[in-house]
């Protein structure tokens, strides 16, 4: 049968003619994919071009209408005295927390990809904190933070740091509540960039390893020499997501300090949460939260490099 | 060779440190809130002793007050209600978006696969507050399907490029043999595909269910009501009551939800790696 002969055959059917069209690839393909690339432009696209704009208007929860003000906004949320303030915070937040959870990460999937007695229940214990909603697991720090019955209080009492009946208070003094919640926030993405690493630990082979220990390579000359390197691109894509997910967070800081004390832990996320929700002024919180987004758009450059780099190969 | 068994060794006691520091340093938070849920006031508000030793007989008092006397059960059920119609709404869009990408749209496929996973790098921080007015503007604040129709903004993303990984991974000759005989393909991928991805499907299932328990910021920007808050912002928000903490019913809280959804995570997590590797390998 032609094809001629046979698409007449569909439309001569009547009904069948939408069957033939659902057996055309060139048809079947966007047509399976529109409804969920709809859906995101309207619940992700749509909201990311309405925050440009109410960066640039003066909109407020309560006003009908956009009026445009130009860059007024952006100039208004950076003059704010506390913005400095909140920009530095976020960057430290991000920084310290990347820096430990490189590092601590890197030591685990090691661990956690070796053999040994109670790695299911090691495994479950790391997860735990990423498995919990983060909400939650901030209230538990809460309690363990706190500033009379924190079980640090009798560690420290006992190793004499604080005098009998002494306390820490953790998070009432600016240093050690930006370290509380830099300490949260590694916790919880820990484990995030150690089950990446773990995927990039086995996928690579064992036999370049092994061939070096044949040559008389140690243990730490095999693990600069050639794990690490080969490590590196999962370890950029691990660093990328744990970035992206500091950056933007604002769940450690609103549950455990509120920003506080004074604005000392507060950072862009949940000072744009505070302005534009509690404070009811939309346009300056989507700019203070607009000022991420190059930072985002670099990140997500990057790994599209990355992820290309991959294709190529 | 006795130089070999000292390395090994010393290798040996390096990993179990290691091991035990990392399950201490992740696992005490836990093992704090589980020891609180279960103290009397008496025994909790007492600095003097070691806190590790629960002073006085343990009690059920405060998980069965968190259960009876506050809304803790309507949270749970609000997630679960949320969850499932998450789960529903994202199968039905992604599904049809990762066989699309992963058989029938070739080299754009994949281009097209990564431009989509990119909007999951998209953060709430920066949708929450046009969002928060267009659930005004469409009456939903203050209801759970208002969050019912943002989560997929981040599940859909997520489940359709590991969905794509599971798809592809279903050898092609399978459904062709089902064309041939005689099945349009939509009945041949519904018949064969779609089967043989099951184990995939019910891994993204999982992952989407825990990733809108995941949620603060939408749920806290949307939501003041309690009867339709989410576990995630009643508890730090409703059943802290003003000055007073009721902390073992809050360990409690945490708790309940941080147990099940691990021992979930656990089992699923081997298959979650698959899938998401499985996405970058070309098709």
């Amino acid at each position: 049968m032609t094809v001629a002969q046979r698409s007449a055959d569909e439309i001569a059917l009547g009904p069948r003619r939408e069957r033939f069209l659902l057996d055309s690839d060139r048809l079947l393909g966007p047509a399976l994919l529109a409804p969920a690339v709809v859906y995101l432009l309207l619940v992700v696209a749509y909201p990311l071009v309405l925050a440009f704009l109410y960066a640039f208007s003066d909109v407020t929860t309560g006003s009908q209408s956009l009026h445009f003000v130009g860059f007024q906004t952006f100039i208004a949320a950076v003059q704010d005295p506390v913005f400095l303030t909140t920009l530095r915070n976020t960057f430290v937040f991000t920084a310290l927390t990347q820096l430990f959870v490189v590092l601590f990460s890197t030591v685990l999937a090691f661990v956690l990809t070796a053999n040994f007695r109670g790695r299911w229940f090691v495994r479950f214990l790391v997860l735990m904190p990423w498995t919990t909603p983060v909400a939650l697991s901030a209230v538990i720090w809460l309690w363990m933070l706190d500033s009379i019955f924190s079980p640090f209080d009798w560690f420290a009492q006992l190793l004499g740091i604080v005098p009998p009946g002494g306390h820490i208070v953790f998070l009432g003094q600016s240093g050690l509540a930006m370290g509380s919640i830099i300490a949260l926030q590694v916790w919880r993405v820990l484990p995030l960039a150690t089950v990446i690493l773990m995927a990039g630990l086995t996928a690579i082979p064992a036999d370049v390893s092994d061939a070096a220990e044949v040559d008389g390579a140690g243990f730490w000359r095999r693990l600069f020499g050639i794990t690490l390197p080969l490590l590196s691109p999962v370890m950029t894509v691990a660093l990328l997501f744990g970035i992206v997910f500091t950056f933007t967070d604002m769940a450690a800081v609103f549950v455990l300090t509120g920003g506080g004390p004074g604005n000392a832990t507060q950072v862009l996320a949940s000072w744009a949460f505070y302005k534009g929700i509690n404070g009811g002024n939309l346009s300056v919180g989507a700019a203070d939260a607009l000022i991420m987004f190059p930072v985002l758009l670099g990140l997500a450059a990057i790994l599209l490099r990355i992820a290309s780099r991959a294709e190529v190969n | 060779m006795a130089a070999a068994t000292a390395r090994t060794v010393r290798g040996k006691i390096a990993l179990y440190t290691l091991a035990i520091a990392f399950a201490v340093l992740a696992g005490f938070p836990f093992l704090w809130a589980a020891l609180t849920m279960f103290r009397q006031n008496a025994d909790l508000y007492d600095p003097t002793h070691n806190p590790f030793v629960l002073t006085r007989p343990a009690t059920f008092s405060h998980i069965t007050d968190l259960l009876k006397n506050t809304p803790y059960l309507q949270f749970i059920l609000n997630n679960l209600v949320i969850g499932l119609a998450v789960v529903v709404i994202t199968l039905a869009l992604s599904l049809p978006a990762a066989y699309a990408l992963a058989r029938l749209m070739g080299r754009w496929g994949e281009r097209i696969g990564i431009a989509i996973f990119v909007t999951y790098l998209v953060p709430p921080t920066l949708l929450f507050l046009p969002l928060s007015r267009l659930i005004t503007v469409i009456g939903l604040q203050d209801s759970i399907w208002s969050l019912v129709i943002v989560y997929p903004g981040f599940t859909i993303p997520l489940s359709t490029w590991l969905l794509m990984g599971f798809l592809r991974s279903v050898p092609r000759d399978i459904e062709e043999q089902a064309q041939v005989d005689g099945y349009s393909r939509l009945e041949a991928v519904v018949r064969t595909v779609f089967p043989l991805a099951l184990p995939g499907i019910i891994t993204v299932v999982v992952f989407t269910f825990t990733l809108t328990m995941q949620d603060f910021i939408y749920a806290l920007a949307f939501v003041s009501s309690s009867s339709s808050m989410t576990v995630s912002v009643g508890v730090p928000t409703v059943l802290i009551r003003g000055d007073v903490f009721y902390w073992q019913s809050l360990m409690a809280s945490a708790i309940i939800v941080a147990i099940p959804v691990a021992l979930l995570y656990n089992v699923f997590l081997g298959r979650f790696i698959q899938g998401f590797t499985l996405g970058a390998v070309k098709g």
